[in-house]
């Protein structure tokens, strides 16, 4: 598997406050990572370094070996909460990226992409008539519809109820079966985190670096059954475990 | 879906939208019945009044005589509206360009803002109308006096708006632009200026109903023309129900004023909820 994106040493202080520190790991390309972590330990300020919107104190963010700089066509970025200009209509917003960059909208593509989680029928409505989920599906589509190569989200679903999330869980799956586009997913839902990823890393607090890196194995798109399977579980509570810094009885069996 | 949606702008900058629409929501029929109901009883109410007691009409002229004075003598006054209409948008334009674009650059210098702010505080709750005089001094007995009074009364109510809108910024709409790579112009007129659009009509619809006062005011201080030179010239002559039926032109003007702002809103701001 071939490296994508790599995050070296990077370090981010704030005045006196140090929100990231030495903290380096690579992520392979057509994968899903999800980044976990304790609130306030920089997994955002990790993230937006690593979409380019703000530099590093130290370090360095890599894509397939050239350094980031500044904003890159080529990485998409979603944001908490789904960010919708409420004076656009949904089209409008998914055709927000093309009108910056002055290129032509590939109008089939967005087409497919809102059949694709929904919302076909809806372009002409503005964000205040449509619910929370619809809201941050129109975000998805308009982060996809540049065909980056890797997309960013930075707890997409943090503020939505608990059924919409599974749903929203669902529909990035489908999408990234059949886009493969890498994906770095910000959370702070454990179970979220292994139902999308193929690996979980666990950021310490602050200054946040890696302190846990786990692979999941399991085989998609992951049903209900996986998700209550013992090995799901075990998971679970080891990277939890790490988070909390408990070492749970059942990690002395492995 | 449209009717359901309350009208544009919330309480914000100075004043909020909300006065004639309570609740943001349309009128049912039955509330617009009640409206016109008010008026006619009101109306009519007076008129039986004046005549009960028998008011003299130099005192108070009847419903009626108003109405009359106004369908007769309003070829004579058609002239001096146009002459306060060119007054109030040549006043009104100057001072709103001019404040529009201080509130667009002083906004992206917090440091200028924080220094010049005091001063245009002052050049809001100045009543313009006190320099009317000396303004005729420089200027004379033309129009030029009056423009300036009007632009000097609307123009700092406009900035002082226009600038709360500009203030506005929401720190994840424009990461959301610079992440495309948008220059600050692209920022500027995609994200931050649609953001005070509420908020600057607002600033624009109070900003012309001063600048309206303030040339009606100008207009009694001094010169031979305009609507407030016939308030004074009818009111000498006790002509009383002339006087009343530019009061109630007037009255119109004020109202189309706010009309036109709040459909302008309804159209381009009613995003905001």
């Amino acid at each position: 598997m071939s490296v994508k994106l790599s995050v070296r040493d990077a370090g981010k202080r704030y005045g006196a406050l140090e929100a990231l520190l030495n903290c380096s790991f690579d992520v392979a390309a057509n994968t899903i990572t999800s980044i976990v972590g304790p609130s306030g330990c920089g997994k955002t300020t990790l993230l937006w370094s690593m979409s380019g919107l703000h530099g590093l104190t130290s370090g360095s963010v890599m894509l397939e070996g050239k350094p980031i700089t500044g904003p890159h066509p080529d990485i998409g970025l979603v944001f908490q909460e789904a960010n919708l200009l409420p004076w656009r209509t949904l089209i409008d917003n998914i055709l927000f990226p093309f009108e910056i960059k002055r290129i032509a909208p590939d109008r089939p593509w967005i087409d497919h992409l809102l059949d694709r989680v929904g919302l076909k029928g809806f372009e002409q409505r503005f964000p205040r008539e449509l619910s929370g989920g619809m809201q941050q599906r129109a975000a998805i589509v308009r982060a996809l519809a540049l065909r980056p190569q890797v997309l960013l989200m930075d707890e997409p679903f943090g503020a939505l109820d608990a059924f919409t999330r599974e749903e929203m869980n669902r529909l990035v799956e489908e999408i990234w079966l059949e886009t493969k586009t890498t994906i770095v997913f910000i959370t702070h839902s454990i179970e979220e985190a292994i139902f999308l990823s193929d690996r979980v890393l666990v950021l310490s607090k602050r200054p946040g670096r890696v302190q846990g890196d786990y692979a999941v194995p399991f085989a998609r798109p992951r049903s209900l059954e996986t998700m209550a399977s013992r090995a799901v579980f075990d998971l679970m509570n080891r990277i939890k475990g790490d988070i909390y810094g408990l070492k749970p009885r059942s990690a002395a069996a492995e | 879906m449209a009717d359901d949606i309350p009208g544009f702008g919330k309480p914000s900058g100075l004043s909020a939208m909300s006065a004639f629409a309570p609740g943001g929501g349309a009128r049912s029929r039955a509330e617009l019945l009640g409206i016109i109901a008010t008026a006619v009883i009101v109306i009519g109410g007076m008129e039986l009044a004046l005549i009960w007691f028998a008011v003299p009409e130099y005192f108070l002229p009847r419903p009626s005589r108003i109405f009359a004075a106004l369908i007769r003598e309003f070829p004579l006054l058609a002239p001096h509206l146009g002459y306060t209409l060119i007054e109030l948008f040549s006043g009104f334009a100057i001072g709103a360009s001019i404040g529009l674009v201080l509130a667009a650059v002083i906004t992206q210098f917090p440091y200028a803002e924080k220094i010049i702010s005091p001063y245009i505080l002052i050049l809001v709750t100045t009543p313009m109308l006190a320099l009317v005089p000396l303004l005729i001094l420089w200027f004379g007995f033309g129009f030029t006096p009056r423009i300036i009074a009007v632009a000097l009364a609307s123009g700092p109510m406009v900035m002082i708006n226009a600038a709360t809108g500009f203030r506005r910024v929401d720190a994840a709409k424009i990461a959301l632009a610079r992440s495309y790579g948008a220059t600050t112009l692209q920022i500027f007129w995609k994200i931050r200026a649609p953001m005070a659009l509420p908020v600057i009509l607002v600033g624009l619809m109070i900003g012309a109903i001063f600048g309206l006062l303030t040339a009606v005011g100008a207009e009694m201080v001094g010169g031979g023309f305009g609507l407030g030179n016939r308030l004074t010239t009818y009111s000498s002559m006790i002509n009383m129900p002339e006087f009343f039926a530019v009061i109630v032109i007037l009255s119109t003007l004020g109202i189309l004023i706010y009309v036109f702002f709040f459909l302008v809103g309804k159209k381009w701001a009613s995003w905001e909820a």
